[in-house]
């Protein structure tokens, strides 16, 4: 009896033995080392995967930034201390990143944009908008079934009335919204944006405005009235290139259809509380 | 000619009828696990390919020329766990080494194989119905590929699922677990088939 098990006890423990001495043999003979740069970075990254950085995860970019391939102010959701962590290991200046959110440029509510039809379909933004592009009668702006609600890792999309918008206290400005949208109608914009443009419709002027009441209709008084031609009207919509755009609101005081307005971030409708 | 016979039934028993998820229920958690997306789901079903072959490598001479010459056949399963993690690991070490594109391609796999069910189960079934070493590998490279079709299609119907509008209480595993019964169920009709093959 005392035999059995002893002999069983032996020859697991030896069989173990083996493998492990064969094992430690192999790693030390054929092993790779993993680059320290690379764990340490790692490290200091958030690991969320959001992919914001333009690699396919944390994984990816700290390797490619232990190869020196790229900057090392590309994670959004880290923002400045990850930077400057990775900065220190890896000996290099940082430049301060951009704190980016996430922008809905719509303003075509339920009270200002007209019903073309009744969607009984999925409800889901890509299948709405793969019927004639979406029930709203504007194809260029926000269809509000919440694929980026869906998609948001820290939950800062909500609905409200029928247009989805950005709780920037919570965005980390990871870009996983823009990527979703069908319409682009959602872009990344600095988190001290004063004034933006609510609109994303490429129609002509009468055609856009028919659509919806609060569409920017190409009428090119920004573009004239901007003091530092910051403003261009590209395919009949309004755009502001962050770069030179100040602040100072005189673009908005002069938009005949209120799609340019001054924002002040976070940017929800009055009295509404994301849960 | 009569050995062959037999070879190609037991290839594809073990594809079709015995499939060691839909009908013998092992391996389960990469089969609702990597299930998602075709791409993984084909990447796990090689990797559990290669496992299963090279297990029967070693095993089945461990069984017969070790355990069963020393009396030592009631320790089967320990020592199979052992050989068959350490040289899953073993492999991964080489796959890195030498070839690092393979090592991406199906090297995330292999560290969730190392025990998994499935693979031990082929290498204790071969022995278990007798088979010889031939007819071990054989059955084992019928059941890898089984597992291989079990992942694609269920992948597939996966993919359906998600595109679909699954009432909200069936949503996520609920639906995910139904549709593996289905899947199974219809797996189990083929059952007889391969008997009566060269009848």
């Amino acid at each position: 009896m005392l035999i059995d098990i002893l002999t069983a006890l032996v020859v697991v423990v030896l069989v173990g033995l083996f493998f492990g001495i064969l094992l430690a043999l192999f790693v030390h003979f054929f092993g790779i080392e993993e680059d320290e740069t690379v764990k340490r970075i790692r490290e200091v990254l958030p690991g969320i995967n959001c992919g914001a950085c333009g690699f396919k995860g944390c994984n990816d970019y700290s390797e490619a930034l232990a190869k020196g391939k790229c900057k090392p102010n590309l994670c959004i959701p880290g923002a400045e201390a990850t930077a400057t962590a990775i900065g220190e290991i890896l000996g290099v200046e940082v430049e301060e990143p951009v704190d980016l959110v996430a922008f809905v440029h719509c303003n075509g509510d339920c009270t200002a944009t007209v019903e073309k039809a009744v969607y009984e379909g999925i409800k889901t933004c890509k299948a709405a908008s793969a019927f004639y592009g979406g029930s709203k009668a504007c194809t260029y702006g926000c269809i509000g079934c919440g694929d980026c609600a869906e998609i948001c890792v820290s939950q800062a999309i909500c609905i409200a009335d029928g247009i989805a918008r950005v709780d920037t206290s919570r965005c980390v400005g990871c870009g996983l919204c823009v990527k979703e949208c069908p319409k682009q109608v959602i872009s990344l914009v600095p988190q001290e944006t004063k004034t933006a443009v609510y609109c994303n419709s490429k129609d002509k002027g009468a055609d856009a405005r028919k659509a919806c009441k609060n569409a920017c209709i190409g009428c090119k008084k920004c573009e004239k009235t901007c003091l530092e031609n910051a403003i261009t009207v590209i395919n009949n919509c309004a755009v502001i290139d962050y770069n030179k755009c100040t602040g100072c609101g005189v673009c908005a005081e002069n938009c005949p259809t209120q799609c340019l307005k001054k924002v002040f971030f976070p940017d929800l409708p009055e009295g509404f509380t994301m849960n | 000619m009569e050995g062959f016979k037999s070879l190609i039934v037991i290839l594809l028993s073990s594809v079709l009828v015995n499939n060691y998820v839909l009908s013998r229920f092992l391996g389960i958690c990469p089969f609702l696990g990597v299930s998602k997306k075709i791409n993984q789901a084909v990447g796990m079903g090689v990797s559990v390919t290669l496992v299963m072959l090279l297990a029967t490598v070693v095993t089945w001479p461990i069984q017969h020329l070790v355990l069963d010459n020393f009396g030592l056949g009631y320790l089967q399963t320990i020592v199979f766990i052992l050989v068959i993690a350490s040289l899953v690991q073993i492999l991964e070490i080489i796959l890195k080494k030498f070839s690092p594109a393979l090592h991406q391609g199906l090297g995330v796999y292999l560290p969730l194989i190392t025990t998994n069910c499935a693979v031990l189960g082929v290498a204790i079934n071969n022995i278990t119905d007798g088979y010889n070493f031939v007819e071990s590998l054989v059955s084992s490279l019928g059941c890898g590929l089984g597992f291989l079709l079990a992942m694609v299609l269920f992948s597939g119907l996966r993919s359906k699922i998600d595109e679909s509008e699954v009432p909200a209480n069936f949503r996520g595993v609920a639906i995910t677990l139904i549709a593996a019964s289905f899947i199974s169920l219809a797996f189990m009709g083929l059952a007889g088939i391969v008997d009566n093959l060269f009848a």
